[in-house]
């Protein structure tokens, strides 16, 4: 590096983060050579959902020919990415596999076999980028599958549509974590692709003011070269960053804070500070997704660990099983005894290799057991606070190491969980070994869980209490009718209490109300009842006559000749009743049933004569009946005050009973003094 | 199938056991120039205390069904151990050292839930067990070189086994005593006149290079980084400055001068290695500059209007007792908030 370049890089001014760690940095072995392609693999496994947000859905079909580049699955909804096919062959399944996820879950996948042609679907390239509307643009780029390459997989085109002016766009090329150079590699070897991506960003953005370009000091060879391609781009907006290598310094917020000063705020985005933080393996993919019409069909991934016996850096196409990187690795099974996806500090294990390389996917990490051993089981914490000062957002692990413990999840809230970016500095440094991150990690899971829970249970709470209500109101209905057919009794009663003196007045009363119920409400009952069995029977019969014409066989047919034929007279029968059932009823209407009419003139008579003796009696009935019910008042009372007295189950019984005997009197009582206004 | 592991794969090499064995190495210089200017009595006392210390704890994993030797190669009873014999007087005889060892271990360590969950430090807490029960063998210092010829080793054993009274002239009062004790003489006058003062290079006879000991093992544990250097610092600074402000030109009336403070009785083995305990200190920077405050503080209040000579074990017992509530209302400003978090009454 001249030192020219040195002294312009050094005058810009950085801040430090807090906390942070010097582990080992590891890497060397993956960058002696210079990144190698990967031979084309025999078969894909294209997840649906290598990125953060909805998976995308699947265009193609079992069997159908795709070619390299094609879109097998497009985005759904607005967080989501497009999949190309990465290899030309066939679709051989669209179906669940294990993921590249530390559960070891499945998820659906389009699986397509190589032709071993890699035939290319034609790519619509765009010379000057400059010509096209910055939305198309970004549509293109959604349209290409980028979705951040530096490891969180957020689709690249939702980040280019920020709700806020963008003033900073900083191209991330720290690559903090130790063992990883896929970024550093790209760096060094495509400057110039990672500056013209950047300005590309830039204008999909609306031009912001400056242009930062963020990079650790371990990386001279990489620092060189994007110091050349920035001064060959000859734009004052543009320039690099370098500040001293500390993890983690690559954490979005933390390289914000490194470059600007400033923070994100807890639980906001970057963009609400005007600034865009972009991994520069996804200005590349940009650049190549624009400029050549290029979807994201492959990405760098580190190989590297002592495991290995070609430690580099592969271009892989995406899909790629990882066990056929690890053989072209050389990996020496003997020697390790696991996978690790991403680095030392953040990475997971996988629980097999037959899982596909993703967008996201930027190392392969197989340490050998003596290389990176299993920690030793964990001591108690002495509260040394060694974590807090390596944690880089300046909480206290040591107080949510003690709340996670206990599940006191207000504490762990008060104590900022959340704002924990796991990046493992405070489990690097604890001399008790103590797995930190994985109590944090839990704790978050669990807190998430019972906030769902919550939200599950106030829907439950307000259903339950609508419920209530409706059945409250429900049963005042039923009350109310209740009444009003205790008091229709009521005045029936009295009716044929009256008539009972009177040569029973009120039997015949019944008797002729019956006979008019069965000759007057049947005939219209019965014929509502026919035609709908009529309309059933005749939509029977049309689908049955279809099903003859769709049947392909005599057997059939036949089958269902049979089936029509017995429905055809359970119809024919239908409409004879009905026939009879107009007579009839044309009958009536011409010359009304003679018993009908002597129904209704007995009923008449009836009436009369119990008006008639009720007239006489009423008042003297009435006080007989009020007499009666405050007898069974009072014993009813006595009752309840016995029940009160000892404490018997059948207290609220008993005061229901006399409360209905005493609205009784009450009714009573109105009917006598209303008779004696009469 | 391949092994599960959570991340981080990568550990650092500080382990536990290897920070106690660092606190254990940086307290032999102390160890030795106590030796030198006392006699073989801080050496046997270590011995037993590390004997009896191993002992309870083995008994009481056992007891707990823990994995005794898990625990017992953690070194923290052994630096407990060595913390408190370096703090009882060179021949106080066996039984103190193992009544110390036992309010230390079983019962300030275990019975508040074992490593790491003990509020109060359990070396002091041993100590002050001692202090108060027996203050005739405690308050009996021995005394320096410079002033006695000091006993053999065979004596010295007689004194700590056989129940044997060391005579006169093996013990006298310690330094900080006769300041507290100093009623009509100036500081100049009571200088000249007893042997612990006057013998002594810039402090007091013997202590003063006790301390210095300890200070460079203190240094030594601030270059390892195995904590930072705030609450020392703000332990001695306080100290520094109130003795500055009650030394009174060396009157009768004075408390001792700052440099007797800082060098004599158990300041620096208070600074380095008995405030400095993580687990009954405070957690944030800040919390430990109050922490360490507070006990200079209080360690000059005693020695000056107390009763006590010297205040370092009740001056951290005390803030002990406030450290949850200094961590409470110092945790440091969140990534992303813009006030420090939770200055917030508790819910209950």
């Amino acid at each position: 590096m001249s030192q020219n370049l040195t002294q312009r890089i050094k005058t810009a001014q950085i801040w430090d983060i807090p906390g942070g760690i010097h582990p080992p940095e590891n890497k060397a072995q993956s960058l002696k050579d210079p990144i190698a392609e990967a031979p084309l693999p025999k078969q894909v496994i294209l997840p649906l959902a290598m990125h953060i947000g909805a998976p995308a859905e699947p265009l193609v079909q079992v069997g159908d020919k795709v070619k390299t580049g094609q879109m097998v699955a497009e985005p759904k909804g607005l967080v989501s990415a497009a999949i190309h096919a990465s290899i030309s062959g066939t679709v051989t399944g669209i179906e669940d596999r294990p993921l590249a996820h530390s559960s070891g879950m499945s998820g659906p996948c389009i699986i397509i076999e190589s032709d071993n042609q890699d035939d290319w679907v034609d790519l619509e390239p765009i010379d000057n980028f400059r010509d096209i509307d910055p939305a198309t643009l970004v549509e293109k780029v959604r349209y290409a599958g980028l979705a951040g390459m530096g490891g969180a997989g957020f689709p690249t085109a939702v980040k280019l549509q920020p709700r806020h002016t963008i003033h900073t766009l900083i191209l991330n090329g720290t690559e903090c974590e130790p063992y990883i150079t896929a970024d550093h590699a790209l760096m060094r070897e495509r400057a110039e692709d990672v500056i013209q991506g950047a300005l590309l960003m830039a204008y999909m953005v609306g031009e912001p003011e400056q242009i930062l370009v963020g990079i650790e000091d371990n990386k001279p060879d990489a620092i060189e070269a994007l110091q050349k391609a920035i001064d060959r781009a000859g734009d004052s907006r543009l320039s690099q960053r370098v500040f001293p290598t500390k993890y983690p310094s690559g954490g979005e917020k933390q390289l914000i804070q490194i470059l600007t000063g400033k923070e994100v705020k807890s639980g906001g985005l970057p963009a609400d500070l005007g600034i865009l933080v972009q991994n520069v393996g996804s200005a590349v993919a940009a650049w190549e997704a624009i400029t050549q019409g290029k979807p994201l069909v492959s990405r760098v991934t580190t190989l590297v660990g002592d495991a290995l016996g070609r430690q580099n850096n592969y271009l892989a196409r995406i899909g790629t099983p990882i066990a056929d990187l690890l053989e072209l690795a050389e990996i020496d099974r003997n020697k390790s005894d696991r996978v690790v996806v991403g680095g030392p500090m953040m990475g997971f294990t996988l629980l097999n290799d037959q899982v596909p390389v993703t967008k996201i996917t930027n190392c392969l990490l197989v340490p050998s057991l003596k290389e990176l051993p299993a920690p030793p089981p964990a001591q108690a914490c002495i509260r040394c606070g060694l974590c807090a000062e390596a944690c880089p957002a300046s909480l206290l692990p040591q107080q949510l190491f003690w709340y996670a413990q206990v599940e006191d999840h207000d504490k762990l809230r008060d104590y900022n969980l959340f704002d924990c970016i796991e990046c493992g500095a405070c489990a690097y440094v604890c001399p008790s070994s103590i797995p930190l991150v994985q109590y944090y990690r839990a704790a978050k899971g669990d807190i998430r869980e019972s906030e769902r829970e919550k939200v599950k249970s106030d829907h439950a709470r307000l259903r339950f209490e609508a419920r209530k209500e409706r059945l409250e109101k429900e049963a005042e209905e039923r009350e109310a009718k209740r009444k009003a057919r205790m008091e229709a009794a009521k005045a029936k009663q009295a009716a044929s209490d009256s008539g009972k003196s009177s040569d029973g007045a009120s039997d015949l009363v019944a008797a002729a109300m019956a006979r008019v119920k069965q000759t007057s409400a049947n005939p219209e009952e019965t014929r509502l009842k026919l035609e709908r069995q009529k309309k059933t029977f005749e939509e029977r019969i049309e689908g049955i006559e279809a099903k003859i014409a769709e049947a392909e066989s005599d057997d059939i047919k036949a089958k269902f000749s049979s089936q029509l034929k017995n429905t055809q007279k359970k119809l024919d029968g239908i409409l004879e009743k009905l026939d009879s059932l107009e007579n009839t009823a044309s009958q009536e209407e011409i010359a009304p049933a003679p018993e009908k009419d002597a129904a209704a003139a007995a009923i008449e008579r009836a009436k009369q004569k119990s008006e008639a003796l009720a007239g006489m009696s009423e008042s003297e009935k009435l006080k007989s009946t009020l007499a009666s019910l405050k007898s069974r008042q009072e014993k009813a009372a006595a009752k309840v005050a016995e029940a009160q007295a000892s404490g018997a189950d059948t207290l609220e019984a008993l005061k229901t009973g006399l409360g209905k005997i005493e609205e009784k009197i009450l009714a009573t009582e109105k009917q006598l003094t209303e008779l004696g206004e009469d | 199938m391949f092994k599960q592991l959570s991340s981080p794969h990568a550990h650092g090499p500080t382990k536990t056991s290897w920070v106690m064995q660092q606190v254990s190495l940086a307290l032999l210089p102390g160890l030795a120039v106590l030796t030198s200017f006392y006699g073989w009595g801080n050496l046997i006392n270590m011995l037993l205390a590390i004997i009896f210390a191993l002992g309870f704890e083995a008994a009481i994993m056992a007891l707990r069904k823990r994995p005794v030797m898990f625990y017992l190669s953690d070194f923290s009873a052994v630096v407990t151990a060595m913390l408190l014999a370096l703090s009882i007087p060179p021949y106080a005889p066996w039984w103190v050292t193992l009544i110390g060892i036992f309010f230390a271990i079983p019962v300030a360590k275990h019975l508040y839930g074992g490593m790491g969950f003990n509020p109060f430090n359990p070396a002091m807490v041993g100590y002050i067990v001692l202090l108060i029960s027996f203050p005739v063998q405690m308050v009996e210092w021995a005394a320096p070189r410079t002033m006695t010829d000091l006993p053999g080793l065979g004596e010295a054993l007689s004194y700590i086994f056989l129940g044997i009274h060391p005579p006169d002239g093996v013990t006298a009062a310690t330094a900080l005593d006769l300041v507290k004790q100093n009623s009509g003489l100036l500081m100049e006058q009571l200088w000249e006149q007893t042997p612990q003062l006057s013998t002594a290079s810039f402090a007091s006879a013997g202590s003063e290079w006790v301390n210095v000991a300890f200070l460079l093992g203190g240094l030594y544990l601030l270059w390892r980084k195995l904590y930072t250097w705030h609450a020392p610092v703000a332990m001695l600074a306080t100290l520094l400055l109130l003795s500055a402000i009650f030394y009174d030109g060396g009157s009768s009336a004075s408390k001792g001068s700052p440099l007797f403070h800082l060098f004599t009785g158990a300041t620096m083995l208070g600074a380095f290695f008995i405030i400095t305990d993580p687990v009954s200190g405070c957690t944030s920077n800040r919390g430990r500059l109050i922490f360490g405050a507070g006990v200079g503080l209080l360690v000059f209040i005693i020695r000056a209007w107390g009763n006590y000579p010297d205040a370092v074990a009740f001056g951290v017992l005390l803030m002990n007792f406030a450290a949850p509530l200094v961590d409470y209302y110092t945790q440091p400003r969140v990534y992303g908030h813009e006030k420090r978090s939770n200055v917030r009454i508790h819910r209950e």
